[in-house]
């Protein structure tokens, strides 16, 4: 029984399959069309994607930590020691307070002010790098560093973290605003291609239920079509970003060579790319359930 | 096997197409239905095989009240029906073997077994050799012979036939009607209408006179 349903099953998607690749234009023009419409919010996450490995790989959180002013040498050894050892510092670098102040003598505007001090107002320090850039991490390593007793004062930037996060975040927001929008595009198409469809199957469709066809059995060809237009929709989709990524890489090269940086857009990943003709998939089939069940019924010997 | 009772039949723009039908059919048996066009020979046949409801009465075909059945049970009533319809319903987009497969794939049979029915079926009507052959391509009787074999090809009990000899000579009528026949002889109930009383000659079955939606006695 089961051997006979899967045969069954076969047969529509071999016969879908054939009647997908001697498709007229116009089911070939709408899969494109869908597959256009996917491959914008795709794009997109792939460049919210890369700018999410740039900021994680290339740009770890900083942050300053000033020592108490009667610091000696050897606390300060003893500190970069223990900064060297913790497991969530990636590195540290001192700054010693007379070159602080050297560096603001050059930076400043007012130089004569600061060099009439009477004495170096500014403390030792050390900056670090932290491997992790979750708020909530760096607000606690700021309490356990703050907690040091050569330590003054920590400070980290974390405005311009949260700033770049909420960048971050609206870039998702629109990924997923623009995939809803797509959806319902790709849901519309499928469901206008396959009314065509059965518009077109409207004999066999009357005289199948005459000669005691079940609803599934009449849909199922239809489910498959839909399945495997979105099927090749996403196939579409994939095939653009990678194109895109590929040319944008291309301009990137010749660019980024000029100032001796290696960086490259990744394209999209084998598991998302898997996702997306999944997704792209289930749409289609999608589409296509809400158009047959929609015109089926109107098809009533 | 199959009952009528009290069957009217009003179409939705007020025709009354059958006044309150009684009658009863053996299992086996061979009926003819005769009356002139308009009688409401198909109204009655189609109501057999729930393509047209009745308004009111109950018609049962083996127990079962076809008037109460759900619709997703109407698919099974009609796979153990063979129709050969009066505006023949075949597909034209598909060959001579891929109208009688119909049926089967329908049924899910699988590919072997349904092959070889299909010939079986198209060898009892003389089609065996046109079985690459388009509908389009076919005479009339030739069509004919196509819709009966794709109404036997699942081995149905039931075998109906609206009009079956349509505008056929009265040598290819009888020719048809001696398939028929033959069904019957194996044990397949059989109903045929027509509208040519001349095709029956002196039968010896049962004869069923339909009169402006009225069954004459
Ligand atoms: N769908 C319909 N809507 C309205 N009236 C209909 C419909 N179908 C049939 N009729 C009417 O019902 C009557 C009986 O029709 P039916 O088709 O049963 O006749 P018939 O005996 O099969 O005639 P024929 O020998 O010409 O095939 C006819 O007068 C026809 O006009
Ligand atoms: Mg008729």
């Amino acid at each position: 029984m089961i051997r006979i349903w899967l045969a069954q099953h076969w047969f529509v998607f071999v016969s879908t399959l054939k009647r997908l690749v001697a498709a007229p234009i116009t089911t070939l023009l709408s899969v494109v069309i869908m597959g256009i419409a996917l491959s914008v919010p795709v794009s997109i996450y792939v460049l919210v994607e890369n700018l999410r490995l740039v900021m994680n790989e290339k740009n770890h959180p900083q942050m300053t930590l000033f020592l108490k002013h009667d610091i000696k040498q050897e606390n300060i050894d003893k500190i970069r020691q223990d900064l060297q050892e913790h497991p969530q510092i990636l590195g540290s670098e001192f700054i010693a307070k007379d070159i602080a102040l050297q560096q603001l003598l050059e930076k400043s505007e007012l130089p004569n002010t600061v060099k009439n001090l009477p004495r170096n107002p500014l403390p030792d320090a050390f900056v670090i790098t932290v491997r992790d850039d979750s708020i909530n991490n760096l607000r606690e390593l700021q309490e356990t560093l703050k907690s040091w007793p050569a330590i003054e004062f920590v400070q980290f930037d974390s405005e311009w973290i949260e700033r770049l996060k909420a960048l971050l975040q609206l870039g998702w927001s629109i990924v997923l605003m623009i995939v809803a929008i797509s959806s319902i595009a790709i849901i519309a198409v499928m469901f206008n291609t396959i009314r065509l469809q059965i518009a077109t199957k409207r004999d066999e469709i009357e005289i199948s239920k005459l000669i005691g066809a079940t609803d599934p059995f009449i849909r199922r060809p239809f489910l498959y079509f839909g399945a495997l237009q979105g099927l090749a929709a996403g196939v579409i989709a994939w095939l653009i970003v990678f194109l895109l990524i590929h040319l944008i890489n291309e301009q990137l090269i010749v660019f980024l060579h000029f100032y001796e940086i290696d960086f490259f857009l990744e394209p999209l990943s084998t598991e998302n790319g898997l996702s997306l003709l999944f997704f792209s998939t289930v749409l289609g089939w999608l589409g296509a359930r809400l158009s047959v069940s929609n015109h089926l019924w109107q098809i009533e010997p | 096997m199959i009952t009528f009772k009290n069957v009217s039949k009003r179409y939705p723009n007020g025709y009354i197409a059958l006044n309150n039908i009684n009658l009863s059919i053996n299992a086996g048996e061979m009926v003819f239905l005769t009356g002139h066009s308009g009688a409401g020979k198909s109204t009655l046949l189609k109501s057999i095989a729930a393509i047209e409801r009745p308004t009111s009465g109950t018609i049962t075909i083996s127990g079962q009240n076809i008037a109460q059945l759900k619709p997703s049970a109407i698919p099974f009533l009609r796979r153990t029906i063979g129709i050969v319809f009066q505006d023949h319903k075949l597909l034209f987009d598909r060959n001579v073997f891929d109208n009688v497969l119909l049926p089967l794939q329908i049924s899910n049979f699988d590919t072997h077994t349904a092959a070889s029915r299909v010939r079986a079926a198209l060898d009892k009507v003389g089609l065996l050799k046109k079985e690459k052959a388009m509908p389009i391509t076919l005479s009339g009787g030739e069509r004919q012979r196509l819709c009966i074999a794709r109404a036997v090809v699942h081995r149905p009990t039931l075998l109906i036939a609206d009009e079956p000899t349509g505008n056929l000579d009265i040598a290819y009528g009888r020719d048809i009607m001696s398939m028929f026949t033959s069904f019957n002889q194996v044990g397949v109930t059989v109903i045929i209408s027509t509208h040519d009383a001349s095709l029956l000659g002196n039968t010896q079955h049962r004869v069923l006179s339909l009169a402006q939606g009225n069954l004459l006695v």
